[in-house]
């Protein structure tokens, strides 16, 4: 799936979303959102008197009824680019699944190919090098090398085998070595890339719960006017001026809030295809929105906050041994050792000059593995022993004694949440390795901002309080939960609840699964298990633990850009009024004139500059709709002065500027 | 606008706020079912034998469909009784005058109108009710619509700071305790107050004067039956009549006083209201009375804060109010102050403004003064005629009540329509933290964002849809007392006094009409009904919606409720809701007639 995101003027997706505009006219669609269609009544009615010859001023009235309609299609052209760049993405995803076959295992051991959308929940298929995936599903058997690239756009192949937590396998992607039978996990039509090319599609979108809040909220504002228009025109009768149905219908619109009304849907179209740019399926719209509401963040130490494993970072000889000399030792006993630490050791050893000695050099040499029983490595090598393990096990190995220095050695490495290794032969304690986890960089910054934000970050780790305390001070969280085992997890998940915090939270094992449920939002691990990914509600197909930061920039985004497009929408209204209410007095009584503050040339072009304008802010808010408010990590405090500066003040003077250009455009040009 | 107009503002916001938090540390004991005052020695035993009367359950609380039953039932029962005693008043005693009883429709609007904290009069107090009525039927009103209106606010207050429950209190016991440990204790030092300062307090008959100076008027002449005679085309023939002594009222005034204006009911006992000497006889009785008003309500914001453990909310929400209240009366003071200005163009000596309607004693800032408060508060009690302020020192009372009665507004009703309107802001720009929005903790839903709009709409509903009907019938054109816009504001301002619950009147307005139309006391007191429980139910839906969430943890990145720009967005809200509403309508009438009065015309 491409992670690039596509340019707002695209003409691929633009013609499309222009047909669309004129298709969402059905006014059985429209009806879900209440304030286009009183909009789209209003532009039938104008319309109708229009044709019908009622009305004096047929050139004015014309001109309303058009722009009324270019509302309706302006706001369909919004929702529709947003979809349109849903479709775009959805189809790249589904490029990767159509004419997939899959080799489905029979009851009696022989094999059938089979179309993979017929697959059905819990068939067996074997699918071997080279061959697609057909479907989701979990590795009963065997273990392969898989690409995941069409899906992760990452090259590197994974490894995927049956039991533990590296068992899920997406359809669509492809084995490149080995063979491995597959238990199909879903039916077709409900695996997560069919979910998600459903929610940006609009198919089998809903209205996310602020959503629909917000829409009740501008249904009764609509109502409002409604009642404020038609009071209008019976004081307007009481008063004798006689208000025509077209220049009340213009008002209404005005006054409506089109614009939000008009922007809703594509606003919630956007959020979600952010998070698809980002490489996260979302499981509905509504996790999004939570994702905006987090304040608490598990996040899980090894590849969030640190860098994989721990790393070799300083020798610290023995008294009366030189550094290259344990650095030589170190790297002796750990040739053999291919765990992360081991070649980290290696790698350090290279800085002090050791040459890099191949193991295919040295035939006399006797390896010894790590066990459980020693815990310990090394060589033995022309006679001479090089060990390295955990302290205690080198003390028992020289004959229960190491020097001073070297204890004092061990306890620094230890307090300051590394590991110590020490690095002996039989006859002397060479010195120590200090081991550290390597502590990404600029996460400090990020969790300041967090903090600032009021987002608190709680790091997970299995590592002993001692070592965690250390690594979460260093790497600036909030808090640390050390030798956590999963169920701790869900218990600390549950605690922060209970408390009114709402979590987010990664995780890939089966056993983080009753976590993930639990959290308010749940990022299942793509690599994860089936078990993981049902019991979140977002995959993140990178499975980059560090991307729960952004998915709540991207909720907090989507909110407030739905906010600040409310506000503007409402601030607008005030400009509006003093646009049109002098224009519709002014011919009965010109005393109102000193009301017309913006000096619009006549009442007809102050009408219609008010009714243009309304139509034309939802064309020119389209790319900030998709695009979103940006975002800055700042306290609530600060970011609302910051909106309410920009989209409350800016929404009531901005049309004021705007109804008087286009006030002087038209009149230049003698539309009106 | 002079420098004493300036002194007695800054006098009165600085007492005001001096006995905020006193007053709200009582409430806060009142209000809880077991709270201590000092008046327990004395009350206590009464409290409980109440109880133990009526069978109540101290101890028992209702869920917020229980509350609001109990509290309409007992309404209509106390409607039924204060209908019954108006209509058959010459029946009843106390009834020196011989007043007779009450129309029909007259005594449905009135009974109604107290009831619900109005207080409209489509009639004039002394030449229609009986001393019973007033005491009985009338005052007792007073006392437990305020108690109501607490009540609620209370409630809803208490939806706001409990969570995961069901229940809001009891409403017997709060309308108990508001009345015995509140609004009885006050009035009765208030009275006493009062009467030292010359009100009456009697059940004498009226008295008569002779005048000074007799004078000849001209009235309708009227055969044996008291039908007006007419001449030969139907125009009333006129005779002349000389008036040689005066009526002087008397009887329990300042007892109706003191709970007209702590409870923020405004029903006069005199026509006059309190522009009456006898009701509002010195500038001390004048500043303690729009004291009274803004009291409780005022009060109610500290409780508020003390409630929800959040001071700076409290006192944020009471910033925002005092703020626009000062708007108001300057806006108002000074178009008062300015005159008009075709009488300042022809050289009439304008006494330093718009004297016309007002009272010589309280002169254009008091008057403009009052006018402000009894408008932002439900009170509607006047000193001067709002019918006769300048288009613009007219407007001020008008969009007052219109934005909702919540700048201070009526006692509890103020702050539970202030929370509907924190709820909106919180909403509309709560997502701009990026978060859904919140109120002190609690998420609001759309459950909550739909009982509000309902509130909200129903009250716009009511003002526009009664006046916009009553403008386009003759019976609405009818009460008229000027032409023009100015008289269509008298319309406009019938409907949004009484939907407002405010009681006021551009009192041009004959809406008890001598043919004895009966269109406006029922659709006004509709129109009370409306803005009266369309508010409530839905407020206490809300307070029981919040009232079972679960708390959400605040911290620096929950939407901030106190300081400088939640007061801004809070005042922000209220204006541009009032406006975008109003506004078309209030174009045609004070503001257009503003306009003309600048070119010239008057009505």
């Amino acid at each position: 799936m491409p992670a690039q995101a596509q340019s707002i003027f695209d003409p691929a997706i633009i013609v499309p979303a222009i047909g669309d505009s004129f298709k969402k006219l059905n006014p059985v669609t429209l009806a879900k959102n209440p304030v286009m269609f009183v909009t789209e009544v209003g532009a039938l009615i104008t319309t109708v008197l229009l044709v019908t010859g009622h009305g004096s001023n047929f050139g004015f009235q014309l001109q309303i009824a058009l722009w009324l309609w270019f509302t309706v299609l302006f706001a369909n052209f919004a929702e529709a680019m947003a979809e349109g760049r849903g479709k775009a993405q959805a189809k790249a995803l589904r490029a990767t699944r159509t004419e997939t076959f899959g080799n489905r295992l029979k009851p009696d051991g022989t094999v059938e190919k089979i179309a993979a959308n017929l697959l059905r929940k819990g068939d067996i298929v074997v699918v071997s090098a080279g061959e697609l995936i057909p479907g989701d599903g979990e590795v009963i058997e065997g273990a392969a090398t898989v690409d995941e690239s069409a899906i992760t756009g990452e090259s590197a192949p994974v490894i995927r085998e049956s039991g533990g937590d590296r068992s899920a396998v997406t359809g669509g992607t492809k084995v490149l070595s080995d063979v491995i039978k597959i238990e199909i996990t879903s039916n077709p039509g409900e695996t997560f890339l069919d979910h998600m090319i459903a929610l940006v599609e609009g198919a089998s979108r809903q209205k996310t719960p602020n959503e629909i809040a917000l829409t009740i909220l501008l249904s009764a504002l609509t109502l409002i006017f409604l009642i404020a228009m038609m009071s209008l025109k019976a004081f307007g009768i009481a008063s004798s001026v006689d208000f025509t149905i077209p220049v009340l219908v213009a008002l209404l619109v005005c006054l409506i809030p089109t614009t939000i009304g008009g922007l809703l849907s594509a606003i919630g179209i956007a959020g979600i295809d952010r998070l698809v740019q980002k490489n996260v399926l979302a499981m509905s719209g509504r996790s999004v929105e939570a994702a905006g509401d987090v304040d608490v963040l598990f996040l899980d130490k090894t590849g969030t906050i640190t860098i994989g494993n721990r790393q070799a970072t300083e020798f610290l000889p023995a008294p009366g041994v030189t550094k290259e000399q344990l650095a030589d030792a170190a790297q002796l006993a750990s040739l053999a050792d291919e765990t992360p630490e081991g070649r980290s050791i290696v790698v350090l050893a290279k800085n002090f000059g050791i040459r890099a000695r191949e193991l295919s050099e040295m035939p006399k040499v006797i390896f010894v593995p790590f066990t459980a029983q020693t815990r310990m490595s090394g060589v033995d090598m022309d006679g001479t022993s090089y060990r390295k393990g955990a302290a205690e096990a080198i003390r028992n190995y020289v004959g229960g004694h190491m020097p001073e220095a070297v204890e004092k050695d061990v306890k620094a490495v230890s307090s300051s949440g590394g590991t110590p290794l020490v690095v002996a032969t039989r006859e002397r304690v060479l010195g120590t390795i200090q081991l550290k986890d390597i502590v990404k960089g600029g996460l400090a910054d990020r969790f300041e901002r967090f903090r600032a934000m009021g987002i608190r970050t709680v790091m997970i780790t299995g590592d002993n309080p001692l070592t965690a305390a250390a690594i979460a001070h260093e790497a600036g969280v909030d808090d640390f939960l050390a030798e956590a085992k999963p169920e701790d997890k869900l218990a600390l998940c549950r605690k922060e609840q209970q408390i009114g915090h709402l979590v987010a939270m990664t995780g890939d094992g089966t056993n983080d699964a009753p976590a993930l449920a639990q959290a308010d939002v749940g990022v299942a691990m793509n690599t994860g298990t089936q078990a993981a990914k049902e019991a979140g509600n977002m995959v993140d197909l990178d499975s980059n633990p560090t991307k729960l930061i952004e998915i709540v920039e991207i909720g907090k985004q989507l909110l407030i850009t739905r906010g600040a497009l409310t506000t503007f929408s409402i601030a607008n209204d005030v400009a509006k009024y003093f646009a049109i209410l002098p224009a519709m007095l002014v011919g009965t009584f010109k005393e109102i004139a000193p009301l017309n503050i913006m000096f619009l040339k006549s009442p007809e072009s102050a009408i219609l500059s008010a009714v243009i304008f309304n139509a034309v802010i939802i064309i020119a808010l389209i790319p900030l709709a998709l695009k979103g408010v940006r975002f800055r990590p700042l306290g609530a405090a600060k970011i609302l002065a910051r909106n309410l500066l920009i989209y409350g003040l800016g929404g009531i003077l901005l049309p004021f500027v705007g109804i008087k250009l286009i006030d002087m455009f038209i009149t230049t040009i003698g539309l009106a | 606008m002079n420098t004493s107009g300036w002194l007695q503002l800054a006098l009165y916001i600085v007492v005001l706020l001096l006995i905020t938090k006193p007053l709200g540390i009582y409430l806060f004991r009142v209000l809880d079912a077991n709270g201590k005052t000092f008046l327990d020695p004395v009350v206590k035993p009464v409290e409980l034998l109440t109880y133990r009367i009526f069978g109540v359950d101290p101890e028992k609380e209702q869920g917020w469909i229980l509350y609001t039953m109990a509290m309409l039932i007992f309404e209509l029962v106390t409607v039924l009784f204060t209908y019954l005693v108006l209509r058959f008043q010459n029946f009843l005693p106390l009834n020196p005058q011989g007043m007779a009883g009450v129309t029909d429709h007259l005594a449905f609007n009135t009974a109604w109108s107290f009831a619900t904290n109005t207080n409209w009069q489509s009639y004039g107090g002394e030449s229609t009710m009986s001393y019973l009525s007033q005491m009985l039927a009338l005052a007792s009103h007073n006392f437990f619509s305020a108690a109501i209106g607490i009540a609620i606010a209370a409630a809803v207050v208490r939806g706001i700071v409990r969570h995961s429950t069901k229940t809001l209190g009891n409403f017997w016991v709060d309308l108990v305790r508001i009345n015995y440990y509140l609004l009885l204790p006050i009035s009765i030092v208030y009275a006493v107050f009062l009467v030292a300062q010359g009100v009456p307090q009697n059940f004498k008959p009226y008295d008569t004067a002779k005048v000074v100076e007799v004078q000849t008027v001209q009235v309708p002449k009227k055969d044996d039956a008291g039908n007006p005679v007419k001449d030969a085309k139907g125009n009333a023939v006129m005779v002349d009549q000389k008036v040689d002594s005066q009526s002087i009222v008397e009887g329990p005034i300042a007892s109706q006083m003191a709970i007209k204006m702590l409870g923020t009911n405004g029903g006069g006992y005199t026509n006059a209201n309190a522009a009456h000497p006898f009701e509002n006889p010195t500038p001390l009785s004048n500043f303690i009375q729009m004291l009274s008003i803004f009291a409780i309500p005022s009060a109610l914001t500290y409780y508020l804060g003390r409630m929800v453990k959040n001071q700076g909310h409290g006192w944020s929400v009471w910033a925002a109010m005092a703020i626009v209240f000062v708007a108001g009366v300057l806006v108002c003071w000074g178009a008062e102050a300015a005159g008009n200005p075709i009488m300042n163009h022809v050289g009439v000596d304008r006494a330093g403004g718009n004297m016309e309607g007002k009272e010589v004693r309280f002169g254009i800032f008091n008057s403009a003064l009052f006018a402000t408060i009894t408008t932002d508060a439900s009170c509607g009690a006047v000193n001067s005629m709002h019918d006769s302020f300048t288009p613009l020192g007219g407007f001020v009372p008008l969009f007052n009540i219109q934005m909702g009665e919540i700048i201070f507004g009526g006692v509890g009703s103020g702050l539970y329509g202030m929370i509907l309107f924190i709820v909106l802001a919180v909403f509309i720009a709560g997502l701009m933290v990026g978060r859904t929005p919140e109120y002190l903790g609690k998420k609001i839903e759309s459950y909550d964002v739909k009982v509000a709009s309902i509130a909200i709409l129903l009250m716009a509903f009511s003002i526009l849809g009664f006046a916009g009907w009553a403008a386009l019938t003759p019976w609405g054109q009818a009460g008229e007392n000027n032409s023009g816009p100015h008289g269509l504001s008298e319309i406009f301002y019938a409907y949004s006094s009484c939907t407002g619950n405010n009681g006021s009147a551009f009192a041009g307005l004959t809406a008890n009409p001598t043919n004895n139309d009966p269109h406006y006391d029922i659709t006004l007191a509709f129109a009370t009904i409306i803005g009266r429980f369309g508010m409530i139910i839905p407020v206490m839906a809300l307070a029981g919606s919040l009232g079972r969430k679960k708390l959400i943890a605040t911290g620096a990145g929950t939407f901030p409720v106190t300081g400088g720009l939640f007061v801004t967005l809070l005042i922000g809200t209220i204006l541009l809701v009032g406006a975008l509403t109003f506004l078309p309508a209030l174009t045609l009438t004070p503001i257009l007639e503003h306009f003309l009065m600048l070119n010239g015309k008057l009505f």
